[in-house]
C-alpha cells in the first residue's frame, strides 16, 4: 500500500551554468503536453540512466508553479558524492530524453501565516525562489535573508534582490556578514512562520535559536535533504523476496533493492519522509543511520532502517522486504 | 454516452429510483460475507467500463436532482459550505480539477475552454455558460469551491495539510451520513474520526492517516464505506436528525424492501496541486434494499453481513433497533448458497 509517485517523461530544454558549482536545468514534456502546477516548495525525483546505475535524486523545483510549460532545477556539483550531481554537470545535454517524477511537496507554505520569513542557506535557495513566486502572484507577505559563501556562489541573488528589493536581504560568508537571527526573530509579528533551508548546521542553529525564543513547533518548517553516501559494500538479506543482494560502494540501499527488481516505496530519497521505512527481522553487525526519521531510540533498537541514506557495517543483515 | 437524467426527488414525496442499469453499476461494497473496519484503500486509476469507479469525478442520472436538492438544503443552512481564508488556493484547485475532469471524461456534457486566465466553462445538463477569470473570485457568482460543488454529486472536504496532519478547513457538505461540517470545521484527522468505535483501537486512524500525507498529485486513491438510510434521503445531518431519524421507526416488514436503503460512499483523495491540500469528495448511492436483492449475490451477502456485524458497529451505523426485522426480511433472499469473492454480481 505505498502512495507513490507517477512519472513524466520530459526533455532538457536549457541548460544555464549560473557559477562555478550551480548550474540550471530546465525540462519540457516530451509529448508537447502541459506539465503539472505545483506548490512552492515541492521537489521531484530525477532519474539518472548512468551505465548499468540509476540514480533517483530529488531536486526542489525551483520555476513559476503556475507554469505548465517549463520545470527548473538548479544542481549543486558536489565533487566528492557518488555522482548524481556530477552526472547532471558533465553528461546531460540540451535535448536529451529524462524521467522525472510527479512534484512531492514536503516543504509547503502554511497559507494561514500573516508573514513568511524565509532562511536560506547555499543552494537551500531554490525552493523558496517557487515560494516566492507563488507568494507574490497571490498576494501573501515574505521576508528572504539568504547566505551564501560570496557574491559570486550567491545563485539568484540579483535576480531576487531586483525583484523584491525590500523582501531580500542578502549576506555573504567571505565578506563576515552573518544573519543577526535573535534581532529577526525577535521583532515578527504575530502569526509568523519560519523556513529554513540549508546546511545541516544551519538548520540546526535556526531551529534551535526558534525553540528558545519560544517559537511554536508547527510555525518552524525545515527541509534538509541528504545525500545518500558512500561506504563500504555490504550483503543484504531480503526475507520476503527471498533474495540476497550486494550494495555497491556508491550505491545506497535502497538503490541496491531497486536494482534487484524489488519494488520498495520511498519518496525523498533523503532521510526525511519516513516512506521508506523498513522492518529488520535480523542482523550482526552495527548500523549507519544517517535519516532524521528515526528516533535515538528506534535507532538503536536494531529493528527499523532508513534504505535511502543508511547503511550497515557487519556480518548480516536481514529485512522485511 | 448520453445519460438520461431522472425527474425525481430525495424528500418529501421520495420519487428517487434507480434504473437497471444504476442496480447494476450499483458499488456493492462488501467483496466477503462479513464486515469489518480495515485500511481499505486502493488507487483511483480508472475501473471497468460503466462503473462508477470508471471516472475521476462520477456523473449518472442522479446528477440534476442531486444538484436541486443540494441548492435547497444551501437555501435553509448556508452553514453546510464553508471556507477558512487560508483555503481560497484550495478551492481554485478543486475548481480545475472537476472542470478538466469532467470536460475530459464526459465531453458531451461539459466543456472547457482556457486562453491564459480566461476561462469558459459549460455545463449542458445544468444549463450554464459561465466565463470568467481564473483566480479571480469577482468573476464568479460563488467562491470557486463553492460554485464548483454546486455542480458536482457528492459532498466535498477540502483538508489543508501541515504538522503532519490533516485538517477540515473547508468543505460542502449536504449529503451525509450523519456528522457535520460546523461541528467538524478546523478539526484535525484524529479529532474529527473521534466518535467512530473500534476503529482507534485497531490502529486504523493512524495507517490510514500516514497513507493520506503521502498521496502524491497525479495518485489519486480511493475507498468505500457504507451505512443505512431508511427513505431515499441525501440529507441526514445531525442538523435534520428531528426530521429524519423518526422516519426509522416506520419500517415496517411490507414496506421495507421499498424504505430501507443501503448507502454507499465512494470516497476519494486527490493532491491539490496549488495549495498542496488533499481534498476528499464523498459521493453518496442509494439502492432500495427490494433494488438490491435482484443480484441474488448481494442479497445472500447483505443478509450474512447484516446479521454478523458487531453490535457496536451496528450501533454506531444507526440501524440496531430495526436489525431483526432488516435481518428477517433478508433472510428470504438466503438460500445459503456459497458466495463468491468479490463485490461484482455472478
Ligand atoms: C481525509 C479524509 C477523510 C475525512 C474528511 C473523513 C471524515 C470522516 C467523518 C466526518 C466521519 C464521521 C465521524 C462522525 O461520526 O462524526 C468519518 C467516519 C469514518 N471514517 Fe473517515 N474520513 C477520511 C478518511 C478516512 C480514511 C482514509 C479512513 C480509512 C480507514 C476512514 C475511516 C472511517 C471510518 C471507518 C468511519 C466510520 C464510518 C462508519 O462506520 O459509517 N476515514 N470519516
Ligand atoms: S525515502 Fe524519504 S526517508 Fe527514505
Amino acid at each position: 500500500m505505498s502512495a507513490g509517485t507517477d512519472k513524466l517523461a520530459v526533455t532538457v530544454t536549457n541548460i544555464v551554468p549560473l557559477n562555478d558549482l550551480v548550474t540550471r536545468f530546465e525540462f519540457q514534456r516530451s509529448d508537447g503536453g502541459e506539465l503539472p502546477t505545483f506548490s512552492g516548495g515541492a521537489h521531484t525525483v530525477v532519474e539518472m540512466r548512468d551505465g548499468d546505475i540509476t540514480r533517483l535524486n530529488p531536486y526542489s523545483l525551483m520555476s513559476d508553479p503556475m507554469d505548465q510549460s517549463t520545470y527548473a532545477i538548479s544542481v549543486r556539483r558536489d565533487d566528492a558524492g557518488r555522482g548524481g550531481s556530477l552526472f547532471m554537470h558533465n553528461r546531460v545535454r540540451v535535448g536529451d530524453r529524462m524521467v522525472i517524477s510527479y512534484p512531492v511537496n514536503l516543504f509547503s507554505l502554511d497559507l494561514r501565516a500573516r508573514k513568511h520569513l524565509m532562511i536560506a542557506g547555499g543552494i537551500g535557495i531554490t525552493p523558496f525562489i517557487a515560494q516566492i513566486k507563488q507568494l507574490a502572484a497571490t498576494g501573501g507577505r515574505f521576508e528572504l535573508h539568504y547566505a551564501a559563501r560570496s557574491a559570486a556562489l550567491a545563485s539568484y541573488a540579483d535576480e531576487l534582490t531586483a525583484h523584491h528589493p525590500n523582501n531580500v536581504s542578502i549576506y555573504h560568508d567571505d565578506q563576515a556578514q552573518a544573519i543577526d537571527l535573535v534581532h529577526l526573530l525577535d521583532g515578527q509579528p504575530l502569526g509568523t512562520h519560519l523556513y529554513v533551508c540549508g546546511p545541516k548546521g544551519m538548520i540546526d542553529w535556526v531551529r534551535a535559536k526558534a525553540a528558545d525564543l519560544g517559537w511554536p513547533r508547527e510555525a518552524v518548517h525545515y527541509e534538509e535533504f541528504l545525500a545518500p553516501q558512500s561506504g563500504k559494500p555490504f550483503e543484504v538479506k531480503l526475507a520476503l523476496s527471498n533474495k540476497v543482494i550486494e550494495v555497491g560502494e556508491h550505491q545506497s540501499l535502497l538503490e541496491a533493492i531497486e536494482a534487484a527488481g524489488v519494488d520498495a516505496p520511498y519518496l525523498c530519497r533523503g532521510g526525511a519522509c519516513g516512506q521508506c521505512e523498513t522492518d529488520v527481522i535480523g542482523y550482526d553487525g552495527k548500523f549507519i543511520h544517517r535519516d532524521h526519521w528515526l528516533d535515538d531510540e528506534e535507532k538503536a533498537s536494531g529493528k527499523k532502517i532508513m534504505p535511502c541514506v543508511s547503511r550497515f557495517e557487519g556480518k548480516t543483515l536481514v529485512l522485511d522486504r | 454516452m448520453t445519460i438520461q437524467f431522472n425527474d425525481e426527488t430525495f424528500r418529501d414525496d421520495y420519487s428517487f429510483h434507480n434504473s437497471d442499469r444504476a442496480i447494476q453499476r450499483f458499488p456493492f461494497p462488501f467483496h466477503e460475507d462479513s464486515y469489518m473496519y480495515s485500511v481499505n484503500m486502493e488507487r483511483h486509476k480508472g475501473g471497468p467500463e460503466g462503473s462508477v469507479y470508471e471516472m475521476r469525478f462520477d456523473v449518472d442520472e442522479h446528477y440534476l436532482a442531486e444538484m436541486k436538492d443540494r441548492a435547497m438544503v444551501l437555501a435553509e443552512d448556508p452553514l453546510r459550505c464553508q471556507s477558512l481564508p487560508h483555503m481560497t488556493l484550495a478551492g481554485w484547485d478543486l475548481l480545475e480539477l472537476i472542470m478538466v475532469s469532467k470536460s475530459e471524461d464526459y465531453p458531451d456534457l461539459f466543456e472547457l475552454h482556457r486562453e491564459g486566465s480566461n476561462w469558459r466553462w459549460i455545463n449542458r445538463p445544468m444549463g450554464i455558460d459561465q466565463s470568467f477569470v481564473f483566480m479571480d473570485e469577482a468573476s464568479l457568482p460563488y467562491g470557486p469551491m463553492e460554485y464548483i460543488t454546486r455542480q458536482a454529486q457528492g459532498d466535498f472536504c477540502i483538508l489543508d495539510q501541515r504538522d503532519d496532519n490533516l485538517w477540515m478547513d473547508a468543505g460542502m457538505v449536504t449529503t451525509q451520513a450523519d456528522w457535520s461540517l460546523d461541528f467538524d470545521i478546523g478539526m484535525n484527522f484524529f479529532e474529527w474520526h473521534a466518535p467512530v468505535p473500534k476503529a482507534h483501537e485497531m490502529g486504523i486512524f493512524v495507517r490510514a492517516l500516514k497513507f493520506l500525507l503521502n498521496i502524491q498529485q497525479g495518485s489519486p486513491a480511493r475507498r468505500l464505506n457504507w451505512t443505512l438510510t431508511v427513505n431515499p434521503l441525501l440529507d441526514t445531518s445531525p442538523e435534520n436528525y428531528h426530521k429524519w431519524g423518526v422516519q426509522k421507526t416506520t419500517l415496517t416488514p411490507e414496506n421495507l424492501g421499498r424504505k430501507q436503503h443501503l448507502r454507499v460512499e465512494l470516497q476519494t483523495f486527490f493532491r491539490l496541486p496549488r495549495s498542496n491540500a488533499l481534498v476528499f469528495p464523498i459521493r453518496c448511492y442509494l439502492i432500495a434494499f427490494e433494488d438490491l436483492v435482484s443480484v441474488p449475490k448481494w442479497g445472500r451477502r447483505l443478509h450474512r453481513v447484516l446479521r454478523d456485524i458487531p453490535d457496536e458497529l451496528a450501533t454506531y451505523k444507526g440501524f440496531i433497533d430495526n436489525r431483526p426485522m432488516l435481518v428477517d426480511y433478508l433472510s428470504q433472499y438466503d438460500d445459503g448458497a456459497e458466495t463468491s469473492p468479490g463485490v461484482w454480481p455472478d
